[in-house]
């Protein structure tokens, strides 16, 4: 958003009209209310911010937040955004898809906003569900997942949103997820990224996929969260209730290890300093496996590099520098020839 | 074409002479057809001749040299008078190969000239196109006059003094085979010279060779060592309307038509696409015209180009998106999606042979039915038909004054002969247009409270609110909506009279089009020949023989498909019978059946290729032989004066 002057809002002003209808206990309201608390925090101005979805329960989205807003078709926002960002790049674009909308029916589309790096922010909420459609799997369900399609389980494998987003040449790539006190500032970070914001936030679906991510979002488990911040250790743990723990780099395997911090001495344990620009670090915090290793959460790469909306304008300025637009010149263009008046008479059909 | 002055029938019009002449050049896909042909339409527009032309191409890039399904055809109708087809039958027919030979001399014209190039003529090329005794030599070609020469011996021995490869020299021969045509038809080299210096400017030799090549064929003619069959045909220009002409192809006018449209609008656009074949023309034109406000986006796919346009509309440009009909297919479900937010969009449909990938480089018009019906749900779009490629410059501009005055997609229906063929444009002085500005909501429509995004004015049409604008934030979607707010609302009575109301708007675009008028004929009377898009030409010149001999036929032209014109129910009415060749299965026959119910006869033909005029005047002249076997039936058409496919083996 180049409009440099911060608007001053509360939560109020971002709140619609519209009651939600979410099923109660959704995480899709805890995310509602983190954007509406960070849209303040970042000086947003609701007439210059367009909210995009495609088809979803999380893709309802924008009818609740008073801004502008486009629920669109499946799978299909980022093309939307990509023609609302190029007609006015002015706007400040928010995305919002799930894990059925962004990663099975829009994987195509969600690839190429990605590539091409258009500026706007991206929230993929992965509850590794089909809620809308009343619970089947989707591509980020685990294997094992019963649903009304697989009632015996899934055996498709899931796939990683942050591993796809990187793959694809993301050039900001985070995580967190719906009840968490760290989302509005993973938001402020995907906003202050220019270029295409990844953002995957793991929220919990009441109905059809309920607890999933309990294992590192309940109460007692921030002992299973590796928040990455910039310039800080890869640290995990929970003092209170036992070790503190850390990445390091195996040498031998070139892969990552959990490594016990004796002291509070992580530079002995030889823990790895989080580098928001090492995409190759960042290729191995997405694809740990959690379980053995914790969940890499909050801003695991940043990396700017030229925007889409940029590179039309530059590659506009070149093609039409030093050209004017005369229609009737262009209409006459190529090898012309005049039919005379004392030509034309005598018309002989 | 489109410069064509009110019908004035004369019975002067001396049938022996050579008022017109068809001309294909048949080669190899490799052998520069197009660009031979291309080039001689440019030189017989500048000698002041009507054309039209007709491109048939295959859909392989090379296709295996020499091979039947390799050959690359360019047919090319000029002449002293108004010309509306490629023509039927050709005349003369340039084949440079025996797979040429083989593949279109049973088109040609009994008496007709063929122009042969021996140097290919060898065994492996005779057998590559399944002769097994050279044509050329065992009298097959008896009933046409034959002109066989070494042109391959001739082109080489013309740019000798380049030094070129053997390869890169016998790249001249269509030069050589151009330039004996300008002499057949007395055209001027120089335009030709010109071109060709221009385009081999970075490598002068080649533009030399080429120079020579044009101009040892040229005298070639002019010496004319055979006297035989080549002979010097002058053909007098054609009387049109005075002004400046150019030529253009279907792809350029509706490239300058829609730049046309948006600047009529008053609006910047933009441009979704996805490679297709044969829309990708447009595309490839737009880019370069990017002076003019305009934005082109080659997108992952189909449905990411239409939806980034309708981001783009949503945002305050022209949204435009173009395909041919698998890529349209895909568009379908964005189109709902543009109907219900109701925000205008334009999107080109060059119509190429179906279903599935079908015929990708022939011409069809089997996707109205998509067109008209083929969405989900009750999705009505304006439906627009250009018929020539001067005429889709008009169509074009109307398409967008449509979309923006009525905040509605519109699907602009063309096909590929009218995008590769080219014809003599008057061009228009943009100054004579009418501009439609349209105009952005400023300032809040409901006195007390919010913004109401879809209150609709006395058209039923919405205001077109631009993201940015303050005050006025407001959300839109695919669900469907509560009236004037466009709040959520799946109510019984929201979705009847939300549907209600999008249809009207639509229908009400009918009295914001010009009335149906009689292209050539009268008013009323025995037979109306009705047709839409690309068939006007063979059915503009079929109804003009027919009503020669003194048969009461009229021709009726139809661009604005959906809706239809207000007054043409009752003008149909007006005729006894209804005829309506289309390339199709009888896809807009069941339109009119439908709206008016009428008994409108259809005339099929779905071969790839255009309608022949014969086909037409065969079709008319049964309802005035009597009409015991088509009372309601179909009139079927004359198949064995379809182009042969026999040699096609793609």
């Amino acid at each position: 958003m180049n409009d440099m002057t911060p608007i001053t809002t509360t939560l109020k002003d971002w709140e619609t009209d519209q009651e939600v209808r979410w099923c109660p206990g959704c995480g899709d309201y805890a995310i509602l209310k983190a954007v509406q608390r960070t849209l303040p925090m970042i000086g947003a101005d609701p007439k210059n911010t367009v909210f995009v979805s495609g088809i979803g329960c999380s893709s309802r989205f924008p009818y609740y937040v008073e801004s502008y807003g486009f629920h669109t078709i499946h799978g299909r926002a980022p093309a939307f955004a990509t023609g609302i960002k190029l007609a006015n790049p002015e706007l400040d674009v928010w995305l919002v898809t799930g894990d059925g909308d962004g990663m099975s029916i829009g994987g195509n589309h969600t690839m190429h906003i990605l590539r091409r790096n258009l500026d706007c922010q991206i929230m993929l909420f992965n509850n590794e569900i089909y809620g809308l459609t009343k619970g089947q799997f989707s591509p980020t369900s685990r294997v094992g997942t019963t649903s009304p399609t697989t009632p015996l389980g899934s055996y498709d494998r899931p796939a990683s949103p942050c591993a796809f987003a990187l793959g694809a040449g993301a050039r900001f790539i985070a995580r967190a997820f719906d009840v968490s006190k760290e989302l509005p500032n993973t938001l402020i970070a995907a906003h202050a990224h220019k270029g295409a914001a990844f953002v995957e936030i793991f929220q919990n679906c009441i109905v059809y996929n309920k607890d999933r991510f309990d294992d590192f979002t309940s109460k007692g488990t921030d002992d299973m969260q590796l928040w990455c911040k910039h310039g800080e250790p890869l640290l995990f743990g929970n003092p209170k209730t036992g070790p503190i723990k850390g990445l390091s780099l195996d040498l031998e395997t070139l892969s990552l290890k959990v490594v016990d911090v004796i002291d509070g001495d992580w530079q002995a344990a030889g823990v790895v300093v989080h580098n928001v620009r090492n995409r190759g670090l960042a290729h191995m915090l997405v694809e740990m496996p959690y379980g053995p290793f914790p969940m890499a959460l909050g801003v695991i790469y940043d990396d700017p590099a030229p925007t889409f909306e940029a590179s039309v304008a530059i590659e506009k300025e070149k093609a039409t520098a030093g050209k004017t637009a005369d229609l009737a010149k262009l209409l006459g263009k190529g090898q012309t020839w005049m039919v005379e008046p004392e030509a034309a008479h005598g018309l002989m059909d | 074409m489109a410069t064509l002055p009110a019908e004035k029938e004369t019975a002067a019009v001396a049938e022996s002479a050579p008022e017109a002449v068809v001309v294909r050049f048949a080669g190899d896909s490799g052998d520069g057809m197009q660009l031979t042909g291309g080039q001689f339409t440019l030189s017989t527009a500048l000698a002041g001749n009507d054309l039209a032309t007709f491109p048939d191409f295959p859909a392989e890039i090379r296709a295996p040299q020499g091979t039947l399904f390799g050959v690359s055809a360019f047919q090319i109708n000029f002449g002293s008078t108004d010309i509306t087809t490629a023509g039927d039958a050709p005349d003369v027919l340039v084949a440079m190969n025996p797979a040429a030979l083989k593949t279109n001399v049973q088109a040609l014209k009994p008496g007709g000239l063929i122009v042969a190039d021996t140097g290919e003529f060898n065994k492996r090329n005779l057998e590559k196109a399944k002769y097994e005794v050279n044509p050329l030599e065992d009298g097959s070609l008896a009933k046409w006059d034959l002109l066989a020469f070494d042109i391959s011996a001739l082109t080489l021995e013309a740019v000798k003094p380049f030094g070129l490869g053997n390869k890169e020299a016998l790249r001249c021969k269509n030069m050589w085979t151009l330039g004996l045509a300008l002499w057949m038809f007395d055209r001027d080299r120089q335009p030709l010279i010109d071109w060709l210096n221009g385009k081999f400017a970075k490598n002068p030799v080649l533009a030399q060779a080429n120079i020579a090549a044009l101009n040892a064929g040229h005298a070639y003619g002019e010496t004319a060592e055979l006297a035989g069959p080549l002979r010097k045909l002058h053909l007098d220009p054609v009387a049109s309307e005075p002004g400046l002409y150019r030529t253009i192809t279907g792809a350029e006018a509706i490239s300058l038509g829609l730049i046309a449209g948006a600047q009529l609008a008053d609006l910047p656009m933009f441009f979704g696409g996805y490679p297709i074949t044969p829309a990708s023309a447009i595309l490839h034109n737009l880019v370069k015209m990017k002076e003019f406000g305009v934005t082109t986006f080659q997108a992952e796919d189909e449905i990411a180009a239409i939806c980034a346009a309708i981001g783009a509309s949503y945002a305050g440009q022209l949204g435009v998106t173009s395909s041919s009909g698998p890529g349209i297919a895909l568009k379908g479900e964005a189109m709902g999606l543009a109907i219900m937010t109701e925000l205008p969009l334009v999107i080109v449909n060059s119509q190429r042979g179906g279903p599935s990938t079908g015929l990708p480089t022939k011409t069809e018009q089997s996707d109205l039915y998509q067109a008209v019906y083929g969405r989900n749900g009750d999705a009505p779009l304006p439906v627009i038909a250009a018929r020539s490629p001067a005429d889709a410059f008009e169509c074009a501009i109307e398409a967008c004054r449509i979309a923006t005055q009525f905040m509605t997609p519109v699907m602009l229906l063309t096909d590929g002969y009218i995008g590769n063929a080219s014809e003599p444009w008057k061009v228009p002085d943009p100054a004579t247009f009418t501009p439609f500005p349209k105009t952005f909501l400023e300032d809040s429509n409901n006195p007390e409270g919010k913004v109401l995004p879809f209150k609709r004015d006395e058209n039923g049409v919405r205001p077109w609110i631009k993201p940015g604008t303050p005050g006025l934030m407001h959300r839109i979607g695919g669900i469907e909506k509560a009236v004037d707010t466009g709040n959520i609302d799946y109510s019984p009575a929201v979705h009847q009279s939300q549907t209600d109301a999008r249809k009207e708007k639509i229908d009400r675009v009918a009295n914001a089009i010009p009335a149906q008028e009689v292209t050539l004929g009268e008013a009323s009377g025995k037979l109306a020949v009705v047709g839409w898009g690309s068939t006007f030409g063979p059915i503009h010149q079929a109804v003009r023989r027919a009503r020669r001999q003194g048969l009461d036929v009229s021709h009726v032209h139809v661009r604005h498909v959906w809706p239809l014109p207000a007054n043409l129910g009752e003008l149909l009415a007006g005729y006894e019978h209804v005829l309506v060749p289309e390339m199709n299965t009888g896809q807009f026959k069941t339109v009119l059946r439908d709206q008016f119910l009428i008994n409108a006869v259809p005339l099929n033909k779905v071969s790839g290729q255009p309608f022949a005029i014969a086909e037409i005047e065969d079709a008319i002249a049964r309802f005035f032989d009597g009409l015991a076997d088509n009372e309601g039936g179909e009139v079927p058409v004359n198949r064995d004066q379809l182009p042969s496919t026999e040699a096609h083996n793609d």
